[in-house]
C-alpha cells in the first residue's frame, strides 16, 4: 500500500508531461507507505525509452529526506508510449525490494498512474490511498 | 580517522539497520574496505571482485562523485561525508 497526499500525485503527473517525449523520472521520501516528500529529478539518459536518476539529484533528495526525519522509499518515472507496468528493464534494475515504484503511463489520453513493489524479480501491484492535502 | 558514511536504504539491512556509520581511513578505497571488512554484506554489493567500485553503485565524497576525483585513491580529510547511493535506472525499453 502507498499512502500519497493528491498534491504528489498531481506533482508526478505534471512533471511525466513536462518532460514528454522523454521519460520523466523523480524519488519519493517517507517512511514505510506514508509519503512525505516528491523529488524531481534529471534523467541522464535523457530518453524516451529509458531513465537513469542524476546522482546528485540523488543525493540531495537523500539529505532533504533525512533533514525531515525520513528516507528516500521509491522511485517514480514515466512510460511515455507503453502501460504503467514494471518493464523488464525496470525489474532488472530495481535497487530497493523495500521501494515503492510508481509509474505514469502517457499512452492514452488520460495519463494512468501505478504502484508496484518488485521483489526478487516479483511485481506486485500495490494500492494507492490518497489523501486529500 | 573516523569518517561518516551515509547508507541508502538498500544497504542499511547489511548494517544492521544503521543510515550513518563511522569508519576508519584516510582514502575512499581504505574506507570501503574497512566497511567491507565490517559489514561483509554490504561490501560485495558496493566492491566487485576485483576491489574496484561497483558500477551500480555510486560514492560521493560530501557533493562530488569520486568517480571524477581519483576513484578509490581519493583522499579524505577531517568531517568529510561520503554517501553511497545505488544507481537508480530503467524504461520502457
Amino acid at each position: 500500500m502507498l499512502i500519497i497526499s493528491q498534491m504528489f500525485l498531481d506533482e508526478m503527473i505534471a512533471h511525466a508531461i513536462r518532460e514528454y517525449p522523454l521519460e520523466a523520472c523523480g524519488l519519493i521520501s517517507g517512511e514505510k507507505d506514508l509519503v512525505k516528500g516528491f523529488y524531481k529529478t534529471r534523467n541522464d539518459a535523457a530518453s524516451a525509452r529509458i531513465y537513469t536518476v542524476n546522482p546528485l539529484d540523488y543525493l540531495k533528495a537523500d539529505r532533504d529526506a533525512e533533514k525531515n526525519g525520513a528516507s528516500i522509499i521509491g522511485v517514480v518515472h514515466s512510460h511515455t508510449h507503453s502501460d504503467a507496468y514494471p518493464s523488464p528493464t525496470d525489474v532488472a534494475q530495481a535497487p530497493d525490494p523495500a521501494w515503492h515504484y510508481i509509474l505514469v503511463s502517457l499512452k492514452h489520453t488520460d495519463p494512468i498512474l501505478r504502484s508496484f513493489t518488485i521483489i526478487d524479480g516479483n511485481i506486485v501491484e500495490e494500492s494507492v490511498v490518497r489523501l486529500n492535502c | 580517522m573516523a569518517i561518516e558514511v551515509r547508507l541508502p536504504t538498500v544497504l542499511r539491512p547489511a548494517a544492521g539497520g544503521q543510515a550513518n556509520v563511522s569508519v576508519e581511513g584516510e582514502t575512499i578505497g581504505e574506507i570501503l574496505k574497512a566497511l567491507a571488512k565490517d559489514f561483509p554484506g554490504l561490501g560485495t554489493q558496493v566492491l566487485s571482485l576485483d576491489g574496484s567500485l561497483h558500477r551500480f553503485v555510486n560514492v560521493y565524497l560530501n557533493d562530488d562523485d569520486v568517480r571524477y576525483l581519483d576513484q578509490l585513491d581519493t583522499k579524505v580529510i577531517e568531517g568529510d561525508v561520503i554517501s553511497i547511493l545505488p544507481a537508480v535506472a530503467g524504461g520502457s525499453n
